[in-house]
């Protein structure tokens, strides 16, 4: 295990460091101190190895992360595990904006709450929330799961494709085109697997569905005169 | 962009490193604004009125300034020079007087209060600081402010907090896109702003707000109503502390609470020296939700 002191340590120095340890066998497991709410912590990671970040980091926080493992023991700012390819990202506590962005995979668990636009525009990351999400969470998601423990705020969902949400608080709105859906068989499957490799203490029968209604997929020819 | 900090003390234990601690803050947030800096805080109340005021050419608006006012005000009136502003203890009553008096000077007025002095300029947050000595000042709390404008010019008036009414401050990140209507609406009530600065309208509203018998809380609910754009503000008065943040809420805002204070940062950066943050409740406050604290 090696430690990096932020006092003494550039960000590019440390990031350039964890971004070298494709292949060549070096330390799987980092910790790093002294954070002090620092911007753009352990991104580009691209080898399966363990991150810790030791209190709380700002803004994009292990962002574009492939194969790592990135643990926050404190809170992070917006934008945290932007794009993520795979890997994992753990925060114990609570992000700001548009956690997970734009994910292609991987799995993001946000212990806290996470606030306004938690997963906008996911490409197929799994996104679990163990508090509530603010409004806009989901917008335009494509594809991937976003769970959430606790409640979700406005236009949860809105323009959303076929990501997939369940909620097990309330839901204050749903956004436009986004639609409760029937709790399958190979959901409640699929829902047991995440909570289970979240640490989420929550059974899969206490959750809804939302999707996408597909009304919005295509131009509708009553609506020609609006153009 | 812009950073805003804040701290609100609930004990006095503090109350000595109340400008070492906002310093450190604000420092922590050049980055999100290093075209100007300010700071209002509230330290012991004056014997007597306390008027902020600033010149560009403080050597010789200064110079004599006291005897002057005491000649004109037949009272006692005391001066003490920080750079380029100087904080007047003048004779309550006073105000109007000496607003007129200042206007024809050319001298500008920064704000009038018990216990509020308020202290900005152009340049780094770093230099400001050490310009007014503010790691020095003692008080119960204080907000700040670090600009990157974007509505008006990079002047000393253009510069964070705006004070409209006694005692109280506003800072703000974001943009307003109704100042311009409510500009006039407010000046119609008394309450003209002196800037073509957009957050200078907000600090009129909620001055006029105050003025018309609404609590703190109440008048930061009504900027949610009444004021279109971009905004998280944070608001101080002789004894509160008020935030509120837009609907939309794109402009970041963190929060820290203990046992001894409550803070406020745009990014959690501000807090790292703050005495205890580590146990401290951290949160990101809502979106149009207002939070006020008073003493």
């Amino acid at each position: 295990m090696q430690t990096i002191d932020m006092a003494s340590t550039e960000l590019r120095e440390l990031n350039s460091m964890l971004q070298s340890q494709e292949g060549n066998g070096g330390d799987a497991e980092w910790v790093i101190e002294n954070t002090r709410g620092s911007h753009a912590l352990a991104v580009g990671l691209n080898a399966p190895i363990k991150v810790t970040v030791k209190g709380s980091a700002g803004y994009y926080c292990a962002g574009m992360n492939k194969e790592a493992t990135v643990h926050v023991t404190g809170s992070v700012g917006p934008g945290v595990a932007e794009n993520m390819i795979s890997g994992s990202v753990i925060v114990e506590g609570d992000a700001s904006q548009y956690a997970g962005a734009t994910g292609h995979g991987g799995l993001l668990v946000i212990k806290g709450n996470a606030s306004s636009r938690c997963g906008i525009s996911m490409k197929g990351v799994d996104i679990v929330v163990h508090g509530n999400v603010g409004h806009m969470s989901a917008f335009m998601a494509q594809s991937g799961n976003l769970v959430i423990l606790g409640d979700a705020g406005d236009a949860l969902g809105d323009s959303l494709y076929e990501a997939r949400l369940f909620v097990r608080g309330s839901v204050k709105s749903l956004g436009a085109d986004c639609i409760e859906k029937e709790m399958r068989p190979e959901h409640l499957e699929l829902l047991a697997d995440l909570l289970e490799r979240a640490g989420a203490d929550a059974s899969p029968q206490e959750f809804r569905r939302y999707g996408s209604a597909r009304k919005l997929y295509h131009f509708n020819v009553d609506h020609a005169d609006e153009y | 962009m812009c950073g805003i900090v804040g701290l609100f003390l609930k004990k006095d234990d503090l109350r000595p490193r109340l400008g070492d601690l906002l310093t450190d803050m604000l420092i922590t947030m050049t980055d999100r604004g290093p075209d100007s800096a300010g700071i209002a805080i509230y330290g012991d109340d004056a014997d007597g009125l306390k008027m902020t005021i600033q010149s560009a050419t403080p050597d010789e608006d200064f110079d004599g300034l006291e005897e002057n006012l005491t000649a004109l005000l037949r009272g006692p009136v005391r001066m003490r020079v920080i750079d380029t502003h100087a904080v007047l203890t003048l004779p309550e009553g006073s105000e109007a007087e000496v607003r007129a008096f200042m206007a024809e000077k050319g001298i500008r007025v920064m704000g009038v209060g018990n216990s509020m002095e308020i202290f900005k300029e152009v340049g780094l947050p770093k230099d400001v600081a050490s310009r007014f000595g503010i790691r020095q000042m003692a008080g119960s709390h204080g907000i700040g402010h670090t600009r990157m404008a974007t509505e008006s010019a990079v002047t000393t008036l253009g510069a964070h907090p705006f004070s409209t009414d006694g005692d109280q401050c506003l800072v703000h990140n974001g943009s307003l896109s109704n100042h311009n209507r409510m500009r006039r609406e407010l000046a119609r009530k008394g309450f003209a702003p002196q800037t073509q600065n957009d957050t200078e309208v907000a600090a009129c509203y909620i001055s006029s707000r105050l003025a018309e018998g609404a609590n703190l809380g109440e008048a930061l609910d009504g900027t949610l109503q009444d004021l279109d754009g971009f905004f998280t503000f944070v608001v101080g008065t002789k004894n509160g502390f008020g935030v509120v943040r837009d609907p939309i809420a794109c402009k970041p805002a963190v929060m820290a609470e203990t046992d001894d204070y409550v803070a406020f940062g745009s990014e959690y950066r501000a807090f790292a020296n703050l005495p205890g943050i580590d146990n401290a409740r951290v949160w990101e406050p809502e979106p149009a939700t207002v939070y006020f604290w008073e003493r």
